[in-house]
């Protein structure tokens, strides 16, 4: 769905919010995009959609180049940032003018996630609030059936029962011939929700895998005392210790993400060389 | 569904399979919720609750009809019963021996636990 090779691009000269990154998403997935302010994950998701024009390097997207804004490619895909400026319309004048650009809208769906958000057809879009915006235009952006669904911070903003409808929305949402890119900070909002997880730091992507993969080369238990040897990444627990190794036992531990993310954002090369090892045996 | 922090979540949901088999909720032939309707029950993931079935029909609990569904196996009562009891042997009671330890509780305390227990609650 997505090919990027060694692409590059900056908002200022010799800043560049993504060097020569690498990177191939494939259909029916829900990825997790994480990394510190700044890393690059926004800046990554508008190359995707073809908001910003890369400086080098290549960039497909459902095999188009993104920036060429193709309709064929557009119709097929949506993009949510976290920040947006929405008409003066009501609810249901929206759907009507926008719809049809998506050829396989589905109404019902809409409908459907509207009231799961709580939301009616005839309110004004400018009288909603910032959280209320965002539930309109997941409803709207999942209902296009659009190919790809990238989502730039979906759940800041969401009131609590929110978060809980958001996670069934989307997990309803994805199919063999969809894929959803989610960057988020809300690592708990996510948790049990997004995989593959693709980690971004300082315009690179440090790392990418599935849980499944996860899963069976790293491990996370909590323990009395730090061992001396074997220890990638710890934190202190109440008075004891959660750490992070690798899997010796081939026992499937929960991956909590946070841990996980300043694992590998913390032991960059550590991790790595767990998960190259592993793959050249 | 409320996940703990031990286990991978694929098998947290395995854990809810069994117990809705070992409760009888679910019944050897019975045909189990889709991938699709777990998924937006407990909020997770698809691929995941994937590896959930694709575990539970490596172990025999649970077999696919093409274009149908998920059933439950004809023996998956006593398959889950037996998977469950390899897991209680193997994670459970190495915690709750540890536990007896700190406790200085033998086995006879255990036994006359047990049969107050028995006494006030007729079962699952």
């Amino acid at each position: 769905m997505i090919e990027i090779n060694q692409l590059s691009y900056g908002y200022k000269r010799k800043q560049e919010a993504l060097k020569s990154m690498d990177l191939s998403v494939g259909p029916g997935n829900i990825c997790g995009l994480l990394g510190l302010n700044g890393a690059g994950k926004s800046t990554l998701l508008k190359a995707i959609a073809g908001l910003v024009t890369p400086h080098s390097g290549e960039i497909k997207t459902l095999g188009h180049p993104p920036y060429k804004r193709d309709p064929e490619f557009l119709r097929e895909v949506v993009i949510i940032t976290e920040e947006f400026t929405l008409p003066d319309f009501s609810v249901g004048k929206y759907i009507e003018l926008y719809s049809p650009f998506y050829p396989r809208f589905n109404h019902t769906a809409f409908q459907r996630y509207l009231e799961e958000f709580q939301l009616t057809n005839d309110q004004k879009l400018t009288g909603l609030s910032y959280g209320q915006k965002k539930k309109f235009l997941l409803s709207f952006g999942l209902a296009t059936d659009s190919k790809l669904v990238l989502l730039d911070e979906p759940t800041n903003g969401l009131d609590i029962p929110s978060k809980s409808q958001f996670r069934k929305v989307v997990a309803n949402a994805v199919h063999d011939e969809r894929t959803l890119i989610i960057s988020t900070h809300q690592i708990r909002d996510m948790e049990n929700l997004i995989d593959p997880i693709i980690i971004l730091d300082q315009g690179k992507i440090i790392f990418y895998e599935n849980l499944e993969s996860i899963t069976q080369k790293l491990s996370i238990r909590r323990t009395d005392i730090l061992p001396k040897e074997g220890v990638i990444y710890h934190e202190t627990y109440l008075g004891g210790y959660t750490i992070l190794t690798e899997n010796q036992s081939g026992e499937h531990t929960h991956m909590n993400l946070e841990i996980l993310f300043n694992a590998v954002v913390g032991q960059k090369e550590k991790i790595q060389s767990v998960f190259n090892q592993q793959v050249n045996a | 569904m409320e996940f703990n922090d031990n286990q991978a979540i694929y098998l947290q949901i395995a854990d809810l399979f069994c117990e809705n088999i070992l409760r009888k909720k679910w019944n050897p032939g019975d045909r189990i919720p889709s991938v699709r309707e777990m998924a937006v029950d407990i909020e997770v993931n698809p691929n995941t609750v994937m590896r959930t079935f694709n575990y539970l029909q490596e172990k025999g609990i649970i077999y696919n009809k093409r274009g149908i569904g998920y059933f439950v196996s004809d023996n998956g009562f006593d398959k889950t019963r037996s998977l469950k009891k390899e897991d209680f042997i193997n994670q459970e009671l190495p915690r709750f021996f540890k536990m007896m330890e700190l406790l200085n509780l033998n086995i006879s305390d255990l036994e006359s636990l047990h049969h107050s227990y028995l006494k006030s609650n007729s079962g699952i």
